[in-house]
């Protein structure tokens, strides 16, 4: 509305009349006639840096190049987005880039979906003219998530503005100063002592390979190597809805049924779901929040599936850790069950078998590795974590066919689950599977209905009422840590009361994770139409699901019946529930 | 309250405490004042030359308690500190030794000093000795090339230098620093 009320601005660019919004940039108005500026450093979620020159344009008289991303139009404007001159200087400007740059492309993880790279052949750079001293930044691997590698970076600064304005953790910035400037948490201290909680979106965000999630595949394959080793895998539901985007599927292709085949073809035993881990969540998650709601609380009951996210609480909001659910992740609960439950069930002693979950996420990986989460002996219980980007490496490295695949089922007695824990990948998908359960038991009875659209919020926040039999409960949903603080600064100051909050470290949820493929070429990393569509096909395996709640998720019945009693038991709380505690250095937030 | 958590997690009274100590009355009273301003944020540079020329450098922990008072990201605060060569990282020593390196001093063999000052200080240019006695600076000209070679330690100039008076002038700071430390603690 307010776009409608604002002056319409007439310029020409490339001799094509435009009529755009006062405000709007160059960059914008070329899109509307079909040119796509070159870019670098421009991410239409982010702030503007203007810093890499990339999308520079010829206005008339101005006697000077113009940044066209930060560059807003005036009446009678005339552009030029081409010339042989501006691409001249747009090539120069990508070699200039690469001067110092490592040019091992052959050998980087990078190599094949690198927007350095593809700039580069897109804008000619045929030859190196400038050979400049290289940077000589040590590789910096503190994190069990993250790696730095300084020496590729261009100081796009994407990362730094990412972290800073959609997780509002600010844990990176640029140091130095010239040819030394150095992207790097304060002090330039290593990732692992800094308020850094490991969600990855710098990876996501980064166009080269300066920022790398550690690897797991060299474990992943020498212990499917090992004839001693018992290996399983899970998947979180977020891969399904993503994987095929690495074989060249639209976006928002569901593709369970050919990664459950890949996973086999590659050697796994068995192939477990998340989402059974998922649906057990929920069901002790609700009863929790039952029990706080009947004995006083606290509440808000916050919920602590998001690694990311329960760094962050230790992290910029110790005050609140009573507040997180207690449960373990639909991971770790997975993970536990698969080396006591199913390990009793099938009798293998539980180090025999290696578990590897498939995550759309790094900070999986430090979940994994965290002291709550190991086994009385030492061991994880989760062996490796995988992110969707290095199973989709894996599955092509082994030369596997994925497009040719028939589809394949999950193996039982993990693999059986509800809808409700396929939600479990996107925003507002933990709260609504816990509504589905919670009526269910404040009613008593089957929910008269169980799609709750009002807490979807790929927006980013939710907050809102929800009837539920008598009650009306107040819920928020939050996406990005920096909506999440919103919420968060009204519980702390006391200023809204909440019943139950879910947050997800990552925009859109575990969907738009750290750990999921780069975006194909029409869409960005952080694109909302991107995130709806790999939330859409997981909304769509819900509803095509007969079983859409936790609580008659049939397995689990077993379970708890055969192995650990009722919801919240001792046996439950022991296996099943974890702690948290505050954490240095405290963020500022 | 939930049974898997300590009774109190909130650790801020503790980080404030443990700044507030780190920084001192002045300082914390001069960020007070700053975040009683509309823009807070916009004083930081302020802030960080309090510091400094209270402790002589911005160290880590100073950097830290500075973000932590002033609720600034300390990623912000370090990478500022970092950006302007006025603001010094590392503390200094307590002599400070600038060798001219000036055209006049370079031909009469100011080069020949500065690999003698290095070997006898194990440190490089920028850098402080780990006993915090010297940090050795380099310097365009100091304006005494009849000299040539000159150094300047603190205030004291010395001039017409050779690689053999080196060690010899740096004893000389050193017995001074420790009749320094005698008296004082005797008084």
């Amino acid at each position: 509305m307010i776009a409608k009320r604002r002056k319409k601005i007439t310029l020409t660019i490339d001799g094509n009349q435009v009529t755009v919004p006062e405000g709007t940039t160059i960059m914008q108005a070329a899109e509307q006639i079909g040119i796509r500026i070159p870019r670098l450093c421009y991410h239409p979620d982010l702030s503007l840096a203007g810093s890499c020159r990339v999308c520079i344009v010829e206005v008339k008289d101005m006697g000077h190049y113009m940044a066209s991303c930060s560059s807003p139009v005036w009446e009678g404007m005339e552009v030029r987005t081409n010339s042989p001159e501006i691409r001249e200087a747009r090539r120069d400007i990508v070699e200039l880039l690469l001067d110092n740059h490592p040019m091992d492309c052959q050998t980087c993880e990078r190599d094949g979906n690198c927007e350095l790279q593809n700039l580069a052949y897109s804008l000619g750079v045929r030859e190196r003219l400038y050979e400049g001293k290289r940077k000589e930044f040590p590789i910096e691997d503190s994190s069990v998530s993250v790696v730095r590698n300084p020496n590729k970076c261009i100081l796009c600064g994407r990362c730094v503005r990412v972290c800073a304005e959609i997780q509002g953790v600010y844990n990176l910035s640029q140091h130095g100063r010239g040819f030394y400037t150095v992207v790097a948490p304060a002090h330039k201290a290593n990732m692992d002592d800094s308020v850094c909680i490991q969600c990855g979106q710098c990876i996501n965000v980064c166009p080269t390979a300066a920022f790398l999630e550690k690897s797991s595949t060299e474990a992943v394959w020498k212990a499917l190597a090992d004839p001693n080793l018992h290996v399983v895998v899970q998947t979180a539901p977020s891969i399904r809805a993503a994987i095929g985007e690495g074989f060249g599927y639209p976006p928002g292709t569901p593709c369970t049924g050919k990664m459950i085949t890949a996973l086999r073809l590659l050697g796994f035993e068995k192939v477990f779901d998340t989402d059974l881990g998922a649906d057990l969540t929920i069901v002790e998650e609700a009863h929790e929040f039952l029990t706080r709601l009947q004995t006083g609380g606290p509440l808000p009951m916050i919920t602590s599936c998001s690694p990311g996210w329960i760094s962050f609480l230790e992290k910029f909001y110790p005050e609140l850790i009573p507040h997180a659910s207690t449960c373990k992740s639909p991971m770790s609960m997975l993970s536990t069950l698969a080396k006591t439950y199913y390990a009793d069930r099938m009798n293998i002693p539980p180090e025999n078998i290696f578990m590897v979950a498939v995550m759309p996420c790094v900070a999986k990986k430090y979940e994994a590795q965290r002291p709550e989460h190991l086994m009385p002996d030492g061991r994880p219980y989760t062996d490796a974590v995988l992110t969707t980007r290095e199973l989709i490496w894996m599955i092509k490295c082994y030369g596997i066919d994925f497009t040719r695949l028939p589809d394949g089922q999950f193996d039982a007695p993990l693999g059986i689950a509800s809808g409700a824990g396929d939600i479990f990948g996107t925003t507002g998908g933990v709260m609504e599977a816990t509504l589905r359960a919670a009526s269910r038991i404040l009613t008593g009875k089957k929910p008269d209905r169980l799609e709750f659209t009002e807490v979807r919020a790929v927006e980013g926040l939710r907050d809102t009422y929800v009837a539920i039999g008598e009650r009306n409960v107040h819920v928020a949903v939050a996406n990005g840590l920096n909506n999440a603080k919103q919420v968060l600064n009204k519980v702390v100051s006391g200023e809204e009361h909440y019943d139950i909050i879910e947050v997800m470290a990552c925009p859109g949820g575990c969907i738009g994770g750290g750990g999921q493929p780069y975006p194909s070429e029409n869409y960005h990393v952080l694109d909302p139409q991107l995130l709806r569509k790999r939330a859409a096909a997981l909304y769509t395996i819900d509803g095509s699901k007969e079983l859409r709640e936790s609580y008659e998720n049939p397995a689990l019945e077993e379970l708890y019946e055969t192995y650990l009693g009722s919801p919240g038991s001792v046996k439950a709380h022991q296996l099943l529930h974890t702690q948290y505690r505050p954490r240095l250095p405290r963020g500022i937030r | 309250m939930n049974p898997h958590c300590a009774s109190s997690t909130n650790n801020w009274p503790e980080v404030k405490a443990v700044a507030e100590r780190l920084l001192g009355d002045d300082v914390v009273q001069f960020i007070e004042e700053c975040r009683k301003t509309s823009e807070p944020n916009s004083y930081l540079i302020a802030v960080l030359h309090k510091v400094q020329s209270k402790f002589g450098y911005l160290g880590a922990s100073h950097l830290d308690a500075v973000a932590q008072l002033m609720q600034i990201p300390a990623a912000k605060v370090s990478g500022v500190a970092s950006f302007y060569h006025y603001f010094r990282l590392q503390p200094r020593g307590k002599f400070i030794i600038n060798l001219c390196l000036g055209t006049a001093c370079y031909v009469k063999g100011a080069d020949r000093l500065a690999e003698k000052l290095k070997e006898e200080l194990g440190i490089d240019f920028g850098e402080t000795t780990s006993d915090g006695m010297f940090t050795l600076e380099g310097a365009r000209c100091l304006g005494a090339c009849s000299l040539a070679p000159v150094m300047l330690i603190n205030d004291d100039m010395h001039g017409t230098v050779t690689p053999d008076q080196i060690p010899i002038i740096l004893d000389r700071y050193l017995k001074k620093a420790k009749q320094e430390t005698a008296s004082k603690s005797a008084s």
